[in-house]
């Protein structure tokens, strides 16, 4: 329980530190920018490959799941979309970002601690808190959102393919069931929910990270627990996010 | 001038540094030797400010350092230049970069006049044609150097290196010896040194301290510490025979 106190503690105070004025904004702006494209461009591969998958699994599960005359072929769609926006989308390729970001993270910072990069830049006079981890919390709450973006799409037209390909559904039920009782709620839904997600990866990896102590043995550690942290963290924001924003 | 009174430091039950006080002048490289975990690096690093004091005071000149906050110690911070023990030069930077780096932050110069900031220190360390490369290509003798480039970028008034020596042959070992001192005397810069490197306290000892087990056991210069008769401190620098022979001879 202390040691829980503890590491909260020790949380804001590092987050006191990353959102204070930063020293020369131009800096940080470069720092943003290559941030985007390490952790959010270079997102975009897995993400899409899983998306797709995924979808297609949904699509089948859903197919053979419901396969009853009395059900129209057009709410495999329906089921598919619906599974995507609301939980899949967000909270799955969340989960599989804080093993791929969130271990980047925690290890990139670890290996600065242990390696006195982050004792160069603050006896520099440098907030290191703040050049280190803001450049990374703006880079994601900004990209994710995109992510989730291109995850929904990928994922439903995964469903598609393979839905069609499976002799599941036809395409034109499939098409006709994601358009089907819409309701564009759930994609802003969605899209809050990854914004929150992706403050939780980096924020909860970063200072993982930050607070390493010894050699290459605890960055290892602090990468695992990075991943642990983060996911357990997410899995309890989204039961909350879900009852507030849905109910 | 930097002075230290009375500098304590614990680290839970375990005590690493006890009442030590010293006073380092500037222009000249004041040495702080002992062997390893006589606490050496937490004395550095209190002094810097990397870890703070139990109890004592640290004045950087007429600047109480240890009662200023956050934003008072940057300041103070702007004026000192560190070399680590493993370099810490900044992974994803090339050379050019780390060296540029105090400069973007602290500078509103043009990006020419970084430019050429940045290639006068690297000249004068003695690394040429390698503006692009990165830490990861250089050797240790080269990461140390370009360390020390980017800890003058912004003409310090004080330089901190722990050991600076370690990892590195001798020959290497006397050249960045010799770019210390030649350093210090060039930017009148208060210079203090961690080593446990003999050659570095016979070439460079303008001033020693002689730390152990956390306590101040001997001051003097390179002259002197041949005629102590400190008794820890002989068993210290005398420790192979070749030094007890000198000892003899000094007699």
């Amino acid at each position: 329980m202390f040691r829980f106190l503890s590491g909260f503690g020790s949380y804001w105070m590092l987050m006191g530190k990353v959102f204070s004025k930063p020293e020369k904004p131009s800096i940080y702006y470069r720092q943003t920018m290559k941030e985007l494209v390490s952790l959010g461009l270079r997102s975009i591969g897995i993400v899409t490959i899983i998306s797709f998958f995924m979808g297609a699994v949904i699509t089948l599960q859903t197919a053979y799941n419901t396969e009853n005359p009395i059900y129209p072929t057009y709410l495999i769609g329906l089921g598919a979309r619906d599974s995507i926006i609301l939980e899949f989308s967000s909270t799955i390729v969340a989960l599989i970002l804080a093993g791929k970001v969130g271990s980047n993270i925690a290890s990139e910072i670890g290996t600065m601690r242990v390696t006195e990069q982050i004792d160069a830049l603050e006896l520099m006079g440098v907030n290191s808190a703040s050049y280190i981890i803001l450049p990374k919390v703006v880079a994601t709450v900004l990209f994710n959102p995109f992510l989730t973006l291109i995850s929904i799409i990928t994922g439903i037209m995964g469903g598609l393919i393979v839905g069609t390909a499976a002799d599941v559904v036809t395409a034109q039920a499939y098409i006709y069931g994601i358009q089907y009782a819409f309701i564009p709620y759930y994609i802003t839904y969605s899209l809050i929910k990854t914004v929150i997600f992706a403050f939780i990866i980096t924020t909860v990896s970063a200072h993982q990270g930050y607070h390493v102590e010894g050699g290459s043995l605890e960055v290892g550690r602090a990468s695992t627990k990075a991943v642990v942290y983060s996911s357990v963290t997410l899995l309890l924001f989204n039961v909350i996010l879900t009852q507030l924003l849905l109910s | 001038m930097i002075r230290a009174e009375h500098i304590s430091k614990s680290f839970g039950d375990r005590k690493v540094l006890t009442d030590i006080s010293a006073l380092f002048e500037p222009g000249k490289t004041n040495l702080i030797i002992g062997k390893s975990g006589s606490g050496k690096t937490v004395f550095l690093k209190c002094l810097v400010g990397l870890l703070d004091v139990d109890e004592g005071k640290i004045w950087y000149n007429d600047v109480l350092f240890t009662d200023l906050d956050f934003h008072g110690r940057k300041e103070i911070r702007k004026q000192m230049g560190m070399l680590f023990q493993g370099s810490a030069l900044f992974d994803s930077m090339s050379v050019e970069e780390n060296v540029r780096f105090p400069l973007d932050m602290f500078t509103s110069m043009s990006y020419e006049e970084k430019l050429e900031r940045v290639n006068f220190c690297l000249d004068r360390v003695n690394i040429v044609n390698s503006n692009k490369l990165f830490p990861s290509e250089l050797s240790g003798g080269m990461k140390k150097r370009v360390a020390i480039a980017r800890a003058i970028a912004l003409k310090p008034r004080f330089l901190f290196c722990d050991e600076p020596n370690s990892g590195l042959d001798p020959k290497t070992s006397i050249v960045i010896d010799e770019l210390i001192r030649e350093i210090t005397v060039e930017l009148n810069m208060t210079t203090i040194v961690n080593t446990h490197d003999m050659n570095s306290v016979m070439e460079n000892g303008e001033k020693i301290i002689f730390i152990e087990e956390g306590e101040k056991c001997w001051e003097g210069n390179r002259s002197e510490i041949l005629k102590s008769d400190c008794r820890i401190l002989n068993e210290f620098v005398f420790a192979n025979s070749l030094a007890r022979q000198l000892k003899e001879s000094s007699k």
